[in-house]
Parts: C-alpha cells; sequence; structure tokens
C-alpha cells in the first residue's frame, strides 16, 4: 500500500520490547511465576522475543506458549470459517501462574476477551496480565493493556499492521490510511 | 469449500489440506482436560441414519459436541421412516426444525446428493451405499500424515473388497488429489467395473505390491453384502489376500498398516498385525473425532451462506 507510513522502525521495536520485558520484571517481582502466552502469529513471536529478553537480563528461563482464539471469537458468523492457529502451553500448564498475554495490536478488546475464555477452558491462573506492542484505541469492551509498547492514536478507517522479523522480514509498525468513507 | 461434503472427489487439495490442517490444530484440544469448544453454539447437527453403523454416528456425536453443537440423532429404526415416509419429506421435518447440518447414512448410493437438494443446511455424507465415505478418507490421509510426515509421492495399497467399499473409493479420490500413488489390490470379482477411470493401479497379486508400499489399507470383507459367490471361500480368500504375518514381514519397515473398522480379525488382517505397533487402527478412531470435528467447523463455523 502505497499510503503508509512506518510509525515505529526496527530499533524503536525493539527498544519498546526492552522495556516492556523490564517491566514485567518489575511488576511480577521477577518473573518467578510467569507464564508468556502469544495470540499467533505475530502476538506468539512478540511472546518469544519477550521471553528471550528477560532470561537475558535476569538469567531465568521463563515458559512461553501460544493461543489461539480463533474458535472463541464472537464474530466467527460473519466471515468464512478461518484456519486456525496454534496452541502450544508450556509443560507445566497454566494453573497458579500469572500469564502475561501478547499481542500485536489492541484494538476493540475482543481478541482478548476471546483469549481470556479461551484460558478459562485451558486452566486457572493466579492473574492474567495483558501486553501488547501498540494500543491502537478505539476500545469495544472494557479491557486495558498492562503493558504498551506504544500509544497510538488512530482513526477507525485507519489500519494498523505489525511487521516482525521472523514472519515479514523486518521489524516495524505501519500505519496505513483507510478510504476516507 | 464447498457448503456440502458429499464426494472426496468434490475437494480441492487446498480444501483438502486446509481439513487436515485444522484437524491437526484440533487434535491438542482432544489431548486437554476441557475438550470442548464454544464454536458451534446454537447450531444444531442432525445425525440422521438410515444404515446401522455405531462408530461413524458415535464419532459425528463426539465432534459435534466438542464444537457445543446441538445433535439430534435420528436412526431409520423405530422412526417415521419405518412407517413409510419418503427421504424428502424427512428431509424437510428435519429442515422445519431448524438443522444446520444433516449428516446422512444410507444403504443407497445418491442419497446425500438427493438430499441436499431438498434442505438449506450443510449435507455431510456418512456413507451412502457403496459410493462414497469422504470423512473415512479424510480421517485415513489424516492418519496417514501423521505417521509417514506427508502424502505427496508415498505408495498407498488398499486390499479387498473395492466392489462394495465405499472407503476404498473416496480414498482413491482423495489420495490421488492430496498426490500419492494408489493401487487397488482384490481378486477380480471384487474389482468394479468403472475402475478403469479412477486415478490408481490395479494389481491381483498382494505379494508383489506389498515391498513397494507406505502404507497398506485392508478392507473389510463386507459379508451382509456377499451376496454372490465372489471368491470360493473365506479361507482362500485369506491366504490369497489376507494380511498375515509372513506378508507384514515383506513390507518395508517403516510402512503402516491400517483398517477403516470394524475388521474380521484372522480373515483379512492377522490379530498380531492388527495389534502391532505399525498398526494405525486404534489411532484411526481418535483421528475420526478430530477429522470431523475439522469438517463441521469448516461447513458451520463460518457465516452461514
Amino acid at each position: 500500500m502505497s499510503d503508509s507510513r512506518a510509525v515505529l522502525e526496527a530499533p524503536d521495536v525493539h527498544r519498546a520490547l526492552t522495556r516492556i520485558a523490564h517491566e514485567i520484571l518489575e511488576r511480577t517481582k521477577g518473573a518467578g511465576d510467569v507464564v508468556l502466552l502469544g495470540i499467533p502469529t505475530r502476538g506468539a513471536t512478540l511472546a518469544r522475543r519477550l521471553g528471550d529478553r528477560i532470561e537475558q537480563f535476569e538469567g531465568v528461563k521463563i515458559p512461553v506458549g501460544s493461543i489461539d482464539i480463533t474458535m472463541y471469537r464472537d464474530d466467527l458468523r460473519l466471515r468464512p470459517a478461518r484456519p486456525l492457529g496454534r496452541t502450544e502451553l508450556p509443560p507445566d500448564g497454566i494453573d497458579g501462574k500469572i500469564v502475561v498475554l501478547v499481542d500485536d495490536v489492541l484494538y476493540s478488546g475482543r481478541t482478548v476477551r476471546a483469549a481470556l475464555d479461551a484460558l478459562n477452558d485451558l486452566g486457572r491462573p493466579t492473574a492474567v496480565q495483558l501486553a501488547t506492542l501498540v494500543d491502537r484505541g478505539h476500545r469495544e469492551l472494557p479491557i486495558r493493556a498492562d503493558y504498551v509498547g506504544k500509544n497510538l492514536p488512530t482513526a477507525k478507517s485507519e489500519k494498523v499492521k505489525v511487521y516482525v522479523q521472523e514472519i515479514d522480514g523486518r521489524d516495524a509498525v505501519l500505519l496505513m490510511k483507510g478510504d476516507a468513507r | 469449500m464447498n457448503r456440502h461434503l458429499i464426494s472426496a472427489g468434490d475437494l480441492t487439495k487446498e480444501d483438502a489440506l486446509l481439513i487436515l490442517d485444522t484437524a491437526e490444530e484440533l487434535a491438542r484440544v482432544t489431548e486437554r482436560s476441557i475438550k470442548k469448544l464454544p464454536t458451534l453454539r446454537g447450531r444444531t447437527v442432525v445425525n440422521l441414519f438410515f444404515e446401522d453403523s455405531t462408530r461413524t454416528r458415535i464419532s459425528f456425536e463426539a465432534a459435534a459436541k466438542r464444537l457445543s453443537a446441538d445433535v439430534i440423532n435420528f436412526s431409520a429404526k423405530g422412526s417415521s421412516v419405518s412407517k413409510g415416509e419418503s427421504l424428502k419429506d424427512t428431509a424437510l421435518t428435519l429442515e422445519a426444525m431448524g438443522a444446520d447440518a444433516v449428516v446422512i447414512r444410507h444403504s443407497a448410493s445418491g442419497a446425500p446428493h438427493r438430499l441436499a437438494t431438498w434442505v438449506r443446511g450443510s449435507v455431510v455424507n456418512a456413507g451412502d451405499g457403496t459410493h462414497e465415505h469422504p470423512t473415512q478418507a479424510l480421517l485415513d490421509a489424516f492418519s496417514m500424515r501423521r505417521r509417514l510426515g506427508g502424502l505427496e509421492g508415498r505408495k498407498v495399497t488398499i486390499v479387498g473388497d473395492v466392489l462394495h467399499s465405499r472407503v476404498a473409493r473416496s480414498n482413491v479420490l482423495l489420495l490421488h488429489t492430496l498426490g500419492a500413488e494408489v493401487t487397488l489390490v482384490a481378486p477380480p470379482t471384487l474389482v468394479p467395473v468403472s475402475v478403469g477411470s479412477w486415478p490408481c493401479e490395479v494389481s491381483y497379486d498382494l505379494d508383489a505390491v506389498l515391498p513397494k508400499s507406505d502404507a497398506v489399507m485392508m478392507l473389510r470383507v463386507q459379508k451382509e453384502r456377499m451376496n454372490a459367490a465372489y471368491f470360493p471361500s473365506e479361507r482362500e480368500y485369506s491366504r490369497r489376500y489376507g494380511l498375515d504375518r509372513d506378508r507384514f514381514a515383506k513390507m518395508p519397515d517403516e510402512a503402516i498398516v491400517m483398517h477403516p473398522g470394524p475388521m474380521n480379525r484372522g480373515m483379512e488382517i492377522a490379530a498380531e498385525v492388527a495389534d502391532s505397533a505399525r498398526s494405525t487402527i486404534v489411532e484411526q478412531v481418535a483421528n475420526g473425532v478430530t477429522i470431523r470435528m475439522a469438517v463441521l467447523y469448516l461447513l458451520l463455523g463460518g457465516e452461514t451462506a
């Protein structure tokens, strides 16, 4: 798309993730009971990166997994059936842990609601927190993030796209102008 | 994907792979303690079984329930069908009850196809006469892919009563779509006339084919359909086309043995072969639930047309 600009470039993304990793360590007092669960596809990649950073900083290896929310979406009937992502829980599960959900963009909050439902079927964490690289506003549910990489004011017509090295070959956050309807 | 699943031949390679990949993710759900997903809440699946079948019906029922659909079981025995109701009237009754999907098993080939023209919901063929059984083929392909790693270029041998087997036809069509090479082995009397138009090879010599097979699928000798003399005696059939220990030893070390069940131990398959570590027979049952979940999700999980 021609009408798009990068709001975060690779170094900005790296700094944001580093800060979030530190914040997780700080708020959870060393991340002892933390499990990072990414929401596929890009949230899962970001969760792995946060896990790596936390290990670098404190030398603790924290469990990282992914949680697919497709089957829990509230808009399934609005579109054709979509392919499923992967749910991969750490071997010790999530019971009694502090689960940090990781997603790339926080928007309506409906994905996070679906993730909370999915978690409910997987176990009973002591607490659930939310980390997101970009919070673009326009919430439709009473949901907020605990860790935010960047607060990005957007118009509803705009699109936010997160690129990650592992999947897209580069790290960046793009804001695309939508058609002015 | 089509709205209905009537023939394995209707599936494109993309459709088939989507179903297998979806099943792969759903298999993880069956491993956890809460096996239920909310996805088909409020949808109704009718199991319409005009022919006896325990495992297929239970498998579809389990699949629908794990996706939170409401399930209505309708078997022809003791129903209005035994009072003379036609398939069409039965279909219209189900339609009036608001069925989102009808899973049909019927002794007449083509019954699901007719049904699809009468109901608004999705029709899933759970076996029609000697025609097709697409979800069985899908679960077989899924079981093979999990054991063998892939299907492209793999050699699959299907042995036995091909003439009466809907499983064989669906498997040939689907495996061909997925890039596997299928060889049918059967006594000449149990090979259908139309086989020339099927995308597969035919052989009458099991011993020659076994050493080149990655997967060997034994079909049940369907005694209930044997109303003519297709072979001299069960003993002779078993000698020439049964998978016993000696034949099993001729297969490559990594090759697997499959059977859609129910099997006649000692007839088409020896007990020790059926129970060996390279037999997927029990897995196939578990995979059946998973693959049917995938089919129901992909047919019913999205927007209604």
